[in-house]
């Protein structure tokens, strides 16, 4: 927020709550658009209100569909085919195509500059644990984004994290940040 | 004529239908009450959406972990045996047809098994979708739970929907305060009547044409 990015795109599952966060980054007037899945969650008052002004654009997305379109842009695919939206609002004016007698629409992946992902544990190589749902959004954004920056709990020395463990390769992320 | 279900009656109703071994994704708010209803007898496993397989019960007060949330972002606890994974592995199970069943609220039914249940035509309020196309889609089978009519008594169940549709085509079995409907390829099949409501009385609350099934019993439920 104090770096002063402007017009920029957010991406997450739900478009803030009170003013803290991403409340507190929308009501700078920083955020041109976002991208949700829900975004009248208890307590978005700053996104309803400024969504009622007209301040700010909204893209819709099934759940599923961002997670997958994120899912393609870390995995490198072009775009996918889904059955979700095909004959809805959200599915309008989407390139549709038929397998297996059922109406797909193709979605595009969604790639960003920076993803910001909260995690428990990472070390120095950039590999990360999470902690029971917290995990979330958190691995498929990590790989879909040019910076990957990690929020931790805790940072350990390589070989503390057992192996068979690690959830986010180190590979995907580019800063940690420990915030204890 | 009985009193309509309320909706832990409803709820009550839903569990009684629920196979053993099945793996169950409940919509935020009313279905989340199944949960709360399935036969001792039965082992069946809670989805979430945010990525958990063997959701158990609200946790005990002081218990609650902000980290360990269901769909709703209420606070939840994990059975023995539950597992944590990403989105997109939920997702997976969802999209991918690994979800025995997934219960859902609704706007409006249609008798094609139309759902609308994500956005009402007011334009003025952002809509919000969540997961709800992608289960209505993706789960083996769709039930929904639902009042019969809306609070000023509009039938919710259509011939069409009129509402923005979440899928098409999707719902198999409708569980209202009055009655158990089936959606077959001819349309509404009433598998339970309230009792003492007639078949005329239950059609008048309809807003499509309802058969009957030539064994359809009466809708009942436990004191819950």
């Amino acid at each position: 927020m104090l770096q002063g990015a402007k017009e920029l795109t957010i991406v997450s599952n739900n478009a803030g709550e009170g003013e803290f966060g991403l409340a507190k980054l929308m009501k700078t007037g920083a955020i041109r658009k976002v991208i949700c899945t829900y975004p009248r969650s208890a307590g978005s008052v700053v996104f309803e209100d400024l969504y009622e002004q007209g301040k700010i654009e909204l893209e819709v997305v099934p759940q599923g569909t961002l997670s997958e379109r994120m899912r393609a842009a870390g995995a490198g695919i072009g775009g996918f085919y889904t059955p979700t939206s095909a004959g809805t609002l959200l599915g309008e004016g989407k390139e549709t195509r038929e397998f297996d007698g059922r109406v797909h629409v193709l979605e595009q992946p969604l790639k960003g500059d920076v993803a910001l992902v909260k995690a428990r544990l990472a070390d120095r190589w950039g590999n990360l644990t999470y902690n029971k749902s917290a995990r979330n959004f958190g691995p498929v954004m990590a790989m879909a984004a040019d910076l990957t920056i990690a929020q931790v709990d805790q940072f350990v020395e390589l070989g503390e994290l057992d192996p068979e463990m690690i959830i986010t390769p180190g590979l995907f992320v580019d800063r940690v940040v420990e915030v204890g | 004529m009985s009193t309509p279900l309320t909706r832990p009656q409803i709820a009550w109703r839903i569990a009684q239908d629920i196979a053993d071994g099945n793996y169950v994704n409940l919509g935020i708010g009313a279905p989340e009450m199944v949960a709360n209803h399935i036969p001792e007898d039965r082992e069946i496993v809670f989805h979430s959406e945010n990525g958990i397989l063997g959701m158990g019960p609200v946790p005990g007060e002081g218990y609650e972990d902000p980290d360990l949330i269901n769909a709703g972002k209420k606070p939840v606890t994990l059975l023995s045996g539950g597992a944590y994974f990403n989105h997109s592995d939920s997702f997976a199970m969802i999209r991918g047809g690994h979800l025995d069943l997934c219960v859902l609220g609704a706007f409006q039914v249609s008798a094609k098994g139309d759902l609308a249940n994500w956005a009402t035509l007011d334009r003025s309020k952002p809509p919000g979708v969540g997961g709800a196309m992608d289960l209505a889609l993706g789960a083996k089978r769709v039930a929904v739970m639902t009042d019969h009519c809306t609070k000023s008594g509009e039938p919710k169940l259509l011939e069409e929907c009129t509402y923005p549709l979440t899928g098409a085509g999707v719902v198999d079995r409708v569980y209202t305060d009055l009655a158990v409907i089936e959606v077959t390829k001819d349309g509404f099949l009433v598998r339970e009547v309230l009792a003492g409501l007639s078949r005329e009385e239950l059609q008048a609350k309809t807003g499509a044409l309802l058969a009957f099934a030539d064994d359809c019993g009466e809708l009942t439920a436990a004191a819950v």
